[in-house]
């Protein structure tokens, strides 16, 4: 179906629901690459008029990638709850952020529409949204998640512990683990990107991390972040697995290009739940999704790259994840050019997320290639912080000298604590209050003499 | 308790383990300004070298020793940012080198293609060392080499343009990598047997980090002088291209 609008005798037309939410995504650099962009600012605004007046029903009849092609669209198709769509599908796009605004749609209100909300409806209201409305609305949305404590509860903030090392040496590892639990970080995960993919090294980290959370009984969950397929054969050979973690897109051909499909992560999911290592939860899922992956593996079948990234999440979505992390600015300019589209793109992927039933954090970070540095991180940070993002990362000193990116520090994550009122999860909380890591009003203890440090004979 | 000792971690211990930016020290919650403006130096390097510009007289009058022709070629990206958003135009050669690059169509076995890449500091500092080494090695074994092109604003790929307009069997990409927080003027070597347009980086093979506080420079030439023959005994380059002697590490 065609849409159109017309602005000074000027009839802008859109070939398709595809083509419309193209030409009304705000202005990015992956979208200029892919040659889906709006051409003036006048056709981008026109764009967002005529796709605020489109139904939400016409997402159902009109896939953004046909049906038979894709199993991303046959997933987000089957699995759309008719009966929680019922109280927006008399609405417009427009007429859907006029309503997700408004007060007496609460946080209830939104988790009863959750699963009848698609991705592509997600993406669409988001482009009609200004960064104060998606954080308006994903600061209204909790999704609380449970493996060993508990993340996303109101007025708290978790962070990943990324201790990466170029060559996977334990030593310095475990010197980064260390260092970020005395600043409390790791609630949400102590999670490793391996240099290598090889098993063996996996199990080893796997099992250095086991063995300090259970010296130290630390009420937190590890994860190694390699392809699916090889800890899949990690849990079969019994290295302790407590998470499986995958990158997904938002199209068949993405994860294809990624060596997955829903049915590996299905294998993954099952074998992950039959270990049951989960203490008061079982959410086994850690995922990681970024704009751009779908272009960058040429797979992005000419839809924009905000449009491809919402539909990842109805794969997340299926498998009840613990955490789902958008890597914003891993990517690079080519995708995500500067500071502002960077900020812009990782609000737009905390509401969707959030409000399609989501435990989103987000990998606040840029590459030296990128229009951005901390100043623009530390932007980001405060209105995630604002918005009820679940998690960021917490690196010691931003730096990864692994990945050779910059992301946010176990201090930025204090910073946003401190400033919000913020306290990390209520079991690792009360785990560093008894390691004498902070005191009770949640402050670092200065002199940290406090059982770790004692224990590891520092 | 005095200021100093929370700018100061009582694990700095650690921090012989690891290159990572740990036991910083803290003031209030923050990093101490030391720390901070350590961080920001090593970022402006980063950007620093990403702004580069090759030194492209200098560099032509230090490639004259090697007794080669050298072309000056332009990709299609005009100027640093579009070459930062539109990594397609990096990736080909421009009308006027077309020109040049049929000017001087030959028979080569191998086309030594050298570009700013991310970091044109990386060439500037590191290409004529490493030519000095490899070049040697290529006459040794009566290998034909093609003129040198010396491209500005050029991605790896474009040596795949490059390749099949002199009409050379293999290429080798000198080209700068982007910069980290620890090293900006890492340099990148790819291998292509066969270059022609649209081939994708599986038909590459690559070796990285090639700085003197990285994989040295000599090094680096036995290494690529080393896959070199291998590709042209194998007849291809890429995944199918193994380099052996890392093998070993693998059992």
């Amino acid at each position: 179906m065609s849409y159109r609008y017309t602005i000074n005798n000027h009839v802008y037309r859109f070939n398709g629901l595809k083509d419309l939410l193209a030409k009304a995504s705000p202005h990015r650099s992956g979208d200029v690459l892919a040659g889906v962009a709006a051409a003036t600012y006048q056709e981008l605004v026109a764009a967002q008029i005529a796709l605020s007046n489109v139904y939400l029903k016409n997402f159902l009849n009109e896939a953004i990638i046909p049906y038979e092609f894709d199993d991303v669209t046959r997933l987000i198709i089957d699995s759309h709850d008719a009966q929680a769509f019922g109280m927006i599908s008399h609405l417009t796009v427009g007429g859907f952020r006029d309503w997700l605004l408004r007060d007496d749609v609460d946080e209830v209100v939104l988790r009863h529409i959750a699963l009848g909300v698609t991705p592509e409806m997600a993406a669409a209201v988001s482009k009609l949204m200004r960064n104060q409305d998606l954080i308006a609305v994903a600061s209204k949305c909790r999704v609380i998640t449970r493996f060993r404590n508990t993340i996303g509860l109101k007025g708290h903030f978790s962070t990943r512990l990324q201790p990466n090392h170029p060559t996977d040496d334990a030593r310095g590892i475990t010197a980064s683990i260390i260092d970020g639990l005395l600043y409390g970080s790791g609630d949400a995960v102590i999670g490793i990107n391996p240099a290598t993919d090889s098993p063996a090294v996996t199990a080893n980290l796997l099992n250095l991390v086991d063995e300090l959370r259970q010296r130290f009984d630390i009420p937190v969950q590890s994860c190694v972040l390699n392809h699916v397929t090889t800890t899949i054969g990690l849990m079969e050979n019994g290295a302790p697995v407590d998470l499986c973690f995958q990158s997904i897109g938002g199209t068949e051909l993405t994860n294809k290009s990624f060596g997955i499909n829903i049915k590996i992560i299905e294998e993954a999911y099952e074998a992950a739940l039959a270990l049951n290592r989960g203490t008061i939860g079982q959410n086994v899922m850690y995922f990681e999704t970024g704009q751009g992956s779908a272009l960058s593996a040429n797979a992005n079948h000419g839809a924009d790259q905000q449009t491809c990234e919402a539909r990842a999440y109805a794969i997340a979505r299926k498998f009840n994840p613990l955490l789902v992390n958008t890597v914003v600015g891993f990517i690079g300019p080519e995708y995500l050019y500067d500071g502002k589209q960077i900020i812009r793109a990782a609000l737009e992927d905390h509401f969707c997320g959030k409000l399609l039933g989501l435990p989103m954090g987000v990998d606040i970070c840029y590459t030296n290639h990128a229009e951005a540095d901390q100043d623009d991180m530390d932007n980001l940070l405060t209105l995630l912080g604002i918005a009820g993002c679940n998690f960021i990362m917490g690196i010691p000193g931003s730096d990864d000298i692994m990945l050779n990116y910059q992301s946010t520090s176990f201090h930025d994550a204090l910073y946003i604590r401190k400033m919000l009122g913020l306290k990390p999860a209520p079991e690792f909380e009360a785990w560093l209050l008894k390691h004498d890591i902070i005191d009770d009003k949640g402050m670092l203890i200065s002199d940290s003499r406090n059982r770790l440090l004692k224990a590891a004979n520092l | 308790m005095s200021d100093d000792l929370y700018k100061q971690n009582l694990w700095d211990k650690l921090k012989k383990f690891t290159s990572a930016r740990i036991a910083i020290g803290r003031t209030g919650s923050s990093i101490p300004v030391h720390n901070s403006l350590e961080f920001k130096l090593a970022h402006a390097h980063a950007r620093d070298a990403v702004y580069s510009r090759l030194d492209v007289d200098k560099l032509n009058s230090e490639l004259t020793r090697f007794n080669l022709p050298v072309l000056n070629i332009s990709s299609r990206a005009s100027y640093r940012e579009q070459y930062l958003q539109r990594p397609d135009l990096g990736r080909r050669t421009d009308d006027v080198s077309n020109e040049i690059l049929q000017a001087n169509k030959g028979k080569y076995d191998i086309v030594i293609v050298i570009a700013d890449g991310l970091s044109a500091t990386a060439i500037n500092q590191n290409m004529i060392d490493f030519l000095a080494s490899v070049i040697p090695m290529f006459k040794a074994a009566k290998m034909q080499l093609a003129p040198i092109c010396l491209v500005e604003q050029g991605r790896v790929a474009i040596g795949d343009d490059i390749g099949a307009a002199l009409n050379a069997r293999l290429s080798l990409i000198l080209i700068g990598e982007r910069p980290g927080l620890s090293a900006a003027d890492s340099m990148g070597a790819y291998i292509t047997f066969s270059p022609k347009q649209g081939l994708t980086d599986d038909s590459r093979n690559c070796v990285s980090n090639i700085r003197p506080q990285g994989l040295p420079i000599h090094m680096a030439a036995e290494k690529i002088f080393y896959l070199i023959r291998q590709a042209f005994r194998k007849q291809l380059s890429g995944v199918q291209l193994k380099d052996d002697s890392d093998e070993r590490y693998f059992p």
